[in-house]
Formats: C-alpha cells, structure tokens, sequence
C-alpha cells in the first residue's frame, strides 16, 4: 500500500510539474505580446509594462521566476485587470464552483449509482431500458444544450426557478441538474455493467450456496464489489464537470472560476489564464490523486500487498 | 425386460459414424460476415447509420436547395421565427438559419471525421511503436501518454486554442494532438498480445512467415477495436468543437459551425429559443447516431458473444 | 428405504436461449445414501453440473426451466421448492464446492467472515462463537496457523489452502449432503489427491454423504462408493466402483477406461482416446446419443434410445449391446466375451 501510494504521488507531482512548464511555454509562444490590442501605449510605458511583468526577461529567467512564485503560492497579477491578482479571482470565485460542482457530483454519483443497480437487479424490464436511454442521452447530448433547455423551460417559460445568478437555493437547482445529468447517466451505465459483471461473477454463486439471503448477496457481495471500479470512475467524472462547468456558468451567468476562465480567453488575459488553467490542472491532479488512494484502501487485493 | 417387437436385423453392426458425430449444427461464418450480420439485426443501429447517411446528404444538400448564402444578410428580416420562407427562422443579422445550420454541418462533420481519424493515426502509430518496441522504450512511452491525460482532453484543447488562434485549420491541430491516447492504449495492447503469439509461433514454425501473422491476426484482432474506437472519437471531436466555438475559441463568423450557431442562439434564447434549438437538435441526433453506432458496433464486433 | 438421503427421478432441464432450446439434462435418475460418495463422472457438456446445480436450485431460471422429475430429499421435493425454502436448506442441509476456487470466493470479504456468514444465519449463532467454530473448521481442513488466516483475504492463499477454505465453508453447518463440482479440477496433481484425502478424511468424521462431479476417472477410483457414468444429458451407466471398473458394460465406459493412464497396465498399452465429440443439444440424436461414436454400433442404437437393463441390484446399463438379439462382443476391460 505504501509504495502504491508513493508510486502515485510522484506520478501526481510530476504531471503537475508538466503541466505547468506546458502551459508557460505554451502562453510565450503566442505571437505578439498581451498589449497589443490595447490602445496606443507610449512606449515609455510599454517598457514599464514588459519590466513588471518581466517580459524583457530571457525565457528561461522567466520560467524560474514563475516557479519560484507558485512556490510561494503566487500566481501573478492579471494582465486585464491591473489592480487584481490571480490569487485573488480565484479565492472570491473558486468557493462558488466548489459548491456547484460538489454538488452535481453529489448528485451524479447518488443517482447514478442507485439508477445503475435498480437496472442491473432488474435486467431488461422497463426501468433498465429507461437507463439505457438515459445513459445514452446524457453522454450525447452537450452540457451546454441541457442548460439553455432547463434554463428555458423551467426558467423563462415555467418560471419554476431563477434563470441566472447566484444565492438562494433555488439558484442551484437549475445549474446542478444540468451539470449533474451527464453525471448520472455516465456513472449509471459504469454502474449497470460493473453490477451485471460482478452478477456473473462465480463467489455470487458461492453465497448463494451457503443459502444467504438475497438482500445479503445483493448488499454484502454484489453491490460491495462492483461499486470498487465506480471510485476510479468519479476520478473521471470529476474532470468531466470541471470542464463541464465552464460552459455551465457563463450560461447562468454563475460568478465561479469557470466563468472567469472563459472570460479571461475572450480577452486573452494571459496571466489569469495561465494561472487558472494551472490551478484546475493542480486540483485534478489532486482529486485523482485522492480517488487513487481511496481506491486502494477499499479493495483489499491492493491494500494488502503479498 | 426385453422389448417385444424388435426386428432381428435391427441389430446389425453398422459401427462408428464419425461424420454426424463432428457435424455442427449451425452454419460457421466468417468473423466478418457474423459481425455484419449481428449489426444488421440491431435495429437500433440500422437506424442511426441511416439518420447518419441523411445528415451527411442534408449537409451537402442543405444549402442549395434555398435561394440563399449562409453569410447573406438581410436587416429588414432579423430575428424572424420559423416560417415557409425561412424554414428554421432569421439570426439577428437576418441570415437563413436553416442553411447556416446545414452549411455548418459540413464544418462540424469534416472538422470531427478528420481529427478523429488524424487522432486515431497517431494512437495507431505511437502505439504501435511502444508495443513492439518494448522494454524500458515502452514503459515510458506509456508513463508520458498516463500523465498527459491525466488533465482532461479539453483542457488540453483550450490551451492549444488559446496559443494558435481560432480557425477551421487550428481546431483540427488542436483536437487531433490531444485525443490519442485511448487508441495508443489499445494499439499497444494489441501489439503485445500479438508479439507473444508471433513468439510462440516462431518457435513452432522456425520463424517462418511471421509477417503473414501479422497480417492475418493483427489486422482482424485489432480493426474491430480501433473501427469502435473512431466510431466513438468523431462525436467526441464535433463535440470539442461545439464547446470551443460556445465559448468563443472556434470558428468565428461569418462561419458557422453547429457549435457557434448554439453561441449565437443563445445570446437569444429567452426571447426566440429556435435560434439555438435548431443547431443544438442537430449536434444532439448527430452525437446520438454516432454513439448508438458505436454501441452497436460493439456488440456486433465482441467475439464472445458470438451466436 | 430410509436409508436414502436423495432420490433424483427422472430430471429433466432444459435452457431456452436466442438459438433455440438446449436439453442439458434429459431424464436422469439417481439416488444417494446416508454417509455414502456417489460419483457422477462424464466429460464436460455432458449435464452433470447442471444436474448438481439443479439440486441446490442454483441455475438461473430462466432461462433453465426444469421440464419434468423430482428431487426428493428427506421426504420433500425440492425440485417444488421456492427461493425462500430452498434458503434454508442451502449451505445448511446440502453444500457444494465449485471448480475454481480462486474464483468462488469473494475477494474483497475476508475469509473468516466467509465461513461465519453461514453459521450465522443457520446456526443463529452469535459472532463470538460463529468465529470460534470457523476457526475450528480452518484447523479441520488442514490450514496451519488458523487464527491468522481467518483474518486474510482469497488472494493471500495458495490454490490449494483456497479449496480447503471452500471445503470448511462448505461443512461449517454439517450438511447431510456435499456436492463437489470438479473440486481439483483447477489444482495441482500433487494437490489433489491431498484434497482427496482431505474429503474423505471428513466425511468419515462427519458421516457427509458425497456427490462428487468429475470427469477424470482417475480422482475416482479411491474415493467413490457408486459411479454414474453421464453422456449427453442421461445416466448411460450406474454402479458400485468395483462394478464400474472391473465390469463395466457400455462402450463409453470402457472408452473412459481405456483413455485413463493406469500404473498396473504396463508401458506397451497405448492410450486410446475416444474419437468425435459429444452431440449437440440443441437437437440430441433421438437413438442412442454415444452411438456416432461407438464402434460397435448397430442400426437399432440410431433409432431408438436403449432400454434400461438391470445387471443386477446395483448395476444397470442403457445399451443394446445387452440385448439377446445383440452379436457378442468381446468386453476390452474384462477380457470375457458377453
């Protein structure tokens, strides 16, 4: 288990480390430099400019002083909005999209389980199809398609819930489901094969020789094992409503990091690009990172090395 | 008891009958004839690849069957709902929805069909090394393919956007380099198993022949995978470009592709919901044929479950 | 006779799938007595774990249906028996062990916990004491350090160590009845006859009848009281091991014979495989289902299925050979003319 952990946590480090270093080389490598859809500048000024954000810097100067800021935690200043740093749009707007995005993962991964072992233990019957059909739209349709429908349906025309922003309850409901949808069907599938899988499994025959109960066999030993693989799928869920996210909150005009990022390439905002580009990276990395360890602590062929 | 009535000659010894014994009652198929046989037998799947077939058509079709461009603009109609004239409605500068939505296929379709199959050349290829390569070659190989998608294709496809500029050509560039590495996987894999074949056949054979096999079990053993793999990356990549272009980093006007004619919908969309109803129906059905195929190729294409 | 622990008659299953109906069992009658090993030997496809896992109900129906017959045990049929009654006599009144013991236990369950689960529900015992006695069941089956093991999990036993957990889940409760599907199948030579021994050395102890399902007559011939030899779905032979092989009766049999490696035969004798492979059943042949493949068959045994013919109390075979109109022929195991 320890060397497991380990192993991981350098390959966590090390894809941190890529990313960064990518994404720097990748922002200098754009033509021009950030100013020049400004107005003029007098080119006093534009020297200024390139020295603070220490532009005049061969590259390679510029890459350490880069990494010695994240060290610090420092993410720059934003290139857009002179008077604010990264550090700060991101610590008002990241609280907002952690809560959205924990919930629609909440949300994914409640239903999607539950629909996913209803359809299993109830293998061709009508509720197993209507998870098919679920699954399949959710994964085809775009996020976004579903949140200008719900926001058009249950906001604009049934007036159920706000159709934007930010604050009550209520305001959640509309950007969850859209987010969380794709969620449940992807998870609810993953489910619905991984429980039929385990079904087929012979120890299932085992438990049902010793003549347990089939609510035991269902609870203890079905759904106890095919639920292990569905850890490693959140991993994947969770980048999905990252991204997801993005698109989400501009539509609800929702005031989280997503909607900052989308903001931030329309005026090719460098710094806050990179910075938050960066910062998603690192918070993914982290989240497969924990899926990887809580993976290994439930499935006791890895907790338990030979 | 003996039975009554049973002729003497009856017991003639008539001994083996060893071709009834090895008879097979169902007729044997080819593995490609059975896989197109299951396919056609999915009702599900026929459908999608005609629904398919049609939106390619339309694409082509689509535009030439209105008296108008899609850059044409006309402010005396703007914003029009659908009607005889204009079949799916006016855009705020009053351009024909109805061929921009089928104008804008033939964007969406060639952007996903060529980065999925650029995509999945480079899985093959990359693949394909690190399998045979082996070793030490291939243990990194696979450790630069596992970090690189540990950050989600998407995020990938932003930043390259982001540096290269919007663009029909640079959208292709930017999905293409970043989608390979589900095929790599499998492609390696693939390669793997096949190398441990063709070892145990060469001891057999004295290493005669082995680019035969190759030939005769790479290529049947792993098209199937890779076929389903395609199947799957197209509506990945139409939907990389609609996310892109929703977002302002795709094709720009006056282009349109499905995913900018949602963005411009939307800016409307409380007051006239056509606007982006139109171009989201069609990426909708489109994703939707494209992974009820895949399902069913799939299927059709599992050897174990082979009737 | 109530000296008869389970009566099988005339067991018919059947499975419906996409391609048609297959008949995996047609008409097998058999019966098994208080503290006795009945092994049920024939190659695979032939019904046999079909017919084992009928018994316990384990085939999932649908798509099997079981067709006709009756499964009589201590008195009641269990062949009419619903889930909830069958629960009961599961894992409490009969057993069974499986093939593959790498894969019929739960790998993420301890193996401690595996046994207790059983002496839990059906002893309605308490933690304490269902860890006590699974325990003690671990040391009955032969595993060293007990206690340790009890707290491992399937993947930390050797192939062996993992049937001798199945075999002390299986006898937890004490069942009057172990059915054990090709229990060293997946084993090491070395390790079944170990496994062998260790059943045996149990069922003396605990007075367990046995059904021991194989197709390796080899594993028999110390351990079975009565052999049934199974051909495409029906019992075409039965008797006492020393009638099975020191007089057996049906071509397949001797065919089985001949194919098994025996030390007393000496080096020149070779091996002789019997030639084709078994019938399909989704349409079995209406005759005798051995006979494409017997060389002494005669036009009757394509026509019509054979008659049972009672050698004596013990012994009976399905064969025409055994009628009187019949040509002799010499038997190859005994050596004597008919």
């Amino acid at each position: 288990m320890l060397k497991y952990t380990l192993k991981r946590g350098i390959i966590a480090l090390i894809t941190i480390w890529v990313i960064i270093t990518v994404t720097f080389f990748l922002m200098r490598a754009i033509p021009g430099d950030p100013f020049t859809n400004e107005k003029k500048i007098q080119p006093q000024i534009m020297e200024n400019l390139k020295r603070k954000y220490g532009l005049d810097q061969p590259l390679i100067v510029q890459y350490g002083k880069y990494l010695q800021n994240l060290l610090r935690g420092d993410l720059g200043d934003s290139m857009k909005y002179k008077t604010r740093t990264v550090n700060e749009m991101l610590r008002t707007s990241f609280p907002v999209s952690a809560k959205l995005g924990l919930m629609s993962i909440a949300v994914g991964a409640g239903l999607g389980i539950t629909f996913g072992i209803i359809a299993a233990l109830n293998r061709g019957k009508a509720f197993d199809y209507f998870v098919i059909f679920l699954a399949v739209i959710g994964v085809s349709v775009p996020g976004f398609v579903f949140a200008a429908l719900f926001q058009y349906w249950f906001g604009a025309k049934l007036q159920w819930f706000p159709v934007a922003r930010w604050g009550t309850w209520k305001h959640y409901v509309l950007p969850v489901a859209a987010l969380g949808f794709s969620s449940i069907a992807y998870i609810a599938r993953m489910m619905r094969t991984s429980m039929l899988d385990i079904l087929s499994q012979d120890y299932i025959r085992t438990a049902k020789a010793k003549g347990l109960s089939r609510r035991v066999v269902t609870w203890k030993h079905t759904i106890r094992n095919a639920i292990l693989p569905i850890v490693t799928i959140l991993g994947v869920n969770i980048a999905g409503v990252v991204v997801g996210s993005f698109v989400i909150e501009s539509i609800y005009a929702i005031p989280g990091m997503g909607k900052y990022y989308v903001q931030s390439i329309q005026q090719n905002d460098y710094t806050l690009i990179m910075g938050t580009t960066i910062f998603y990276a690192v918070i993914l990395v982290i989240m497969m990172y924990l899926t990887d360890i809580v993976y290994g602590i439930v499935d006791p062929r890895i907790r338990i090395d030979e | 008891m003996e039975q009554v009535g049973l002729e003497k000659d009856m017991f003639e010894v008539v001994g083996k009958d060893l071709e009834s014994a090895e008879a097979i009652i169902r007729p044997s198929l080819t593995y490609w004839a059975d896989a197109w046989r299951r396919l056609k037998e999915n009702k599900l799947a026929i459908i999608a690849l005609v629904v398919l077939a049609l939106v390619v058509i339309m694409a082509f079709v689509g535009p030439m069957i209105r008296p108008f461009t899609y850059d044409q603009q006309d402010f005396t109609k703007i914003n029009q709902e659908p009607s005889s004239e204009h079949w799916f409605g006016t855009d705020a500068l009053g351009r024909d929805i109805f061929v921009r939505c089928w104008s804008g296929a033939k964007i969406s379709l060639f952007i996903g069909m060529v980065s999925a199959i650029i995509n999945v050349t480079i899985g093959i290829i990359y693949g394909g090394i690190s399998g045979y390569l082996g070793g030490y070659v291939d243990i990194i190989m696979m450790r630069i393919v596992e970090i690189i998608y540990s950050i989600p294709e998407l995020l990938w496809v932003i930043l390259l956007m982001v540096v290269l500029g919007p663009g029909l050509k640079t959208i292709i560039i930017a999905i293409s380099i970043s989608g390979w590495g589900g095929m790599a996987r499998l492609v390696r894999g693939q390669v793997l198993q096949l190398k441990q074949m063709e070892f145990v056949l060469a001891a057999k054979t004295l290493g005669a022949d082995t680019s035969r096999i190759i030939a005769k079990h790479l290529i049947p053993n792993a098209m199937g995978p890779i076929i389903i793999n395609l199947t799957f990356q197209v509506p990945g990549a139409i939907f990389t470009e609609a996310f892109l272009s929703y977002i302002g980093l795709g094709i720009q006007p006056p282009l349109a592709s499905w995913g900018s004619l949602a963005q411009e919908g939307t800016l409307m969309l409380l007051i006239k919901p056509y606007q982006m109803f139109f171009p989201a129906l069609l990426i909708s059905i489109t994703m939707l044929a494209f992974n009820i195929l895949g399902d069913g190729l799939r299927d059709s294409l599992d050897p174990r479950l082979r009737k | 006779m109530d000296n008869i622990l389970l009566d099988v008659r005339d067991l018919t299953v059947s499975f419906d799938t996409y391609a048609g109906e297959v008949q995996a069992v047609r008409g097998t009658t058999f019966h098994v007595k208080k503290g006795e090993t009945l092994a049920i030997v024939g190659e695979s496809g032939c019904g046999k774990s079909v017919t084992a896992q009928t018994i316990m109900q384990l085939i999932p129906m649908p798509p099997g249906r079981i067709k006709k017959g009756n499964i009589f045990f201590e008195g009641k049929d269990l062949a009419k028996f619903t889930d909830k009654q069958m629960e009961a006599v599961r894992g409490k009144d009969i057993s069974m062990i499986f093939q593959d013991p790498m894969t019929s236990l739960n790998p993420t369950m301890k193996v401690g916990k595996q046994i207790m689960e059983g002496l839990i529900k059906h002893q309605k015992m308490n933690k304490a004491e269902a860890k006590e006695r699974a325990i003690e069941m671990l040391r009955l089956v032969g595993m060293p350090t007990p206690e340790k093991r009890f707290e491992q999990y399937p993947h930390e036993f050797s192939g062996g160590m993992r049937q001798r957990a199945m075999i002390a889940i299986a006898l937890a409760c004490n069942p009057k009845l172990l059915i054990a599907d090709e229990p060293t199948t997946a084993l090491d030579v070395t390790i079944q006859a170990q496994i062998m021994e260790l059943m045996q050395d149990l069922q003396k102890k605990l007075n367990t009848s046995i059904i021991l399902i194989t197709h390796d007559l080899g594993v028999v011939a110390k351990v079975a009281d009565r052999i049934a030899v199974m051909y495409a779905g029906v019992i075409i032979e039965s008797g006492t091991a020393d009638e099975i092989f020191h007089n057996p009766q049906h071509p397949y049999t001797w065919g089985l014979l001949k194919s098994v490696p025996r030390l007393d035969l000496g080096q020149k004798e070779r091996l002789v495989p019997i030639d084709g492979t078994p019938p399909d059943l989704f349409a079995p042949p209406k005759g005798c289902p051995f006979a494409a493949r017997c060389e002494y068959a005669m036009k009757i045994c394509k026509e019509i299925h054979p008659e049972k013919t009672n050698l004596n109390s013990s012994h009976y075979v399905h064969c025409w050979l055994q009628h009187s109109y019949a040509p002799n022929v010499k038997n190859p195991i005994t050596g004597e003319g008919r």
